[in-house]
């Protein structure tokens, strides 16, 4: 699965940084029906985890009501330099991964 | 007596200028003008703009060697940032090996199925789309100009004729409303323009990418018209008129649209 994710490369200790992720996904409601009148199933991103060096800092859990291509945007401390990891399903158990790297001064 | 006739003439002429369909919107306005400021700000930003998704995927792609040859875009055209930077603002435009009317879509598979000896993508499909936003991309800011040449003058008169032609069960043409009544409101919606600078775009009632096609189809849908299939020859002609009118305009793919 496509993702992109933004945070600044470096920062300084106990700085507020800005982390943003945007995933490619339909996030089908499970309301829809196709063009022969069955069902779509429903299919989202349902659990996304951000990771700070292995402690978890984010978690969200997400339903039909969220638009397709999910765009999230939280706040972390910068602690330590190190790497952030995001990890993500959705309902048919796909899973997605993606990561960046922070250099933290002072 | 003579300067009655000289008035007369001069009423004639004020009255034919009138009467004159105008061929371009007076001042041009893209899309994005009219609005709102959410999707102006989603718009401009290069990350939150859900299209910049397509866009990525379009740029691993262009170096993604495909078809019997495993040739990939760059394997010809190298850096895309140089060798592709005004190339989208000229299309449709008429292929010189084919002496097809093409637009960016088009011209991609055409690539495909001439130079990698691969299948054409299909049209709406992530790969195509994320192909000609990656393309579009290279060239935004870019001013469209798109100007019907000694090839191409029968396909854009066809559809500058389809553009003022009413179709469908409410008989109207493109003309009624981007023409005459741009501004002003239809619904919760303002009318614009009809330009396609925005195209391939990210449309909030899609939930994804689409083509200027696409957006041309739902209008006919909008008309109770019945929609040209993708590819179709009427759509191609529309698009090149309509870019041709939106010439002057920058190029603002991926555009986000309501």
């Amino acid at each position: 699965m496509l993702a992109r994710v933004q945070l600044p490369r470096a920062a300084r200790r106990g700085e507020a940084i800005e982390i943003r992720i945007a995933i490619q996904h339909p996030m089908e409601t499970g309301f829809r029906f196709d063009l022969m009148g069955r069902p779509i199933p429903k299919n989202v991103v349902h659990t996304l985890v951000a990771r700070y060096n292995g402690e978890e800092i984010f978690r969200a859990e997400m339903g039909s009501g969220i638009a397709a291509n999910p765009y999230l945007r939280f706040y972390a401390l910068a602690e330590a330099s190190g790497e952030i990891t995001f990890e993500w399903v959705d309902d048919a158990g796909n899973r997605g991964a993606e990561r960046a790297a922070i250099s933290v001064t002072g | 007596m003579r300067a009655d006739l000289g008035c007369l003439l001069l009423c004639c002429s004020v009255f034919a200028a009138a009467a004159a369909e105008p061929a371009r919107p007076i001042p041009l306005k893209s899309g994005i003008e009219f609005a709102s400021e959410d999707i102006r700000k989603l718009q401009a930003d290069d990350f939150a703009n859900p299209g910049m998704l397509w866009v990525v995927r379009g740029e691993k792609l262009w170096s993604e060697a495909a078809g019997e040859r495993a040739k990939s875009c760059a394997s010809c055209h190298g850096e895309a940032a140089a060798s592709m930077k005004g190339v989208a603002v000229r299309y449709p435009r008429v292929d010189a090996g084919t002496a097809r009317l093409v637009n960016l879509e088009g011209r991609i598979n055409l690539c495909r199925t001439r130079n990698q000896g691969a299948p054409p993508f299909e049209y709406e499909s992530d790969e195509l789309l994320a192909l000609a936003a990656y393309l579009a991309y290279q060239s935004r800011g870019l001013v469209l100009a798109v100007a019907p040449d000694a090839q191409s003058r029968r396909r854009f008169e066809r559809g500058r004729d389809l553009y003022h032609t009413r179709i469908g069960q409410m008989n109207l043409s493109c003309a009624h409303c981007h023409d005459r009544n741009w501004g002003k409101q239809l619904g919760p919606e303002t009318i614009t323009q009809g330009h396609g600078n925005a195209y391939p775009a990210y449309r909030l009632e899609w939930q994804r990418l689409g083509s200027l096609a696409r957006r041309i189809r739902s209008c006919f849908y909008g008309v109770r018209a019945a929609m040209p299939p993708y590819g179709a020859a009427e759509l191609l002609d529309l698009e090149l008129y309509i870019a041709w009118r939106g010439s002057g305009l920058a190029l603002e793919a991926p555009g986000v649209r309501r």
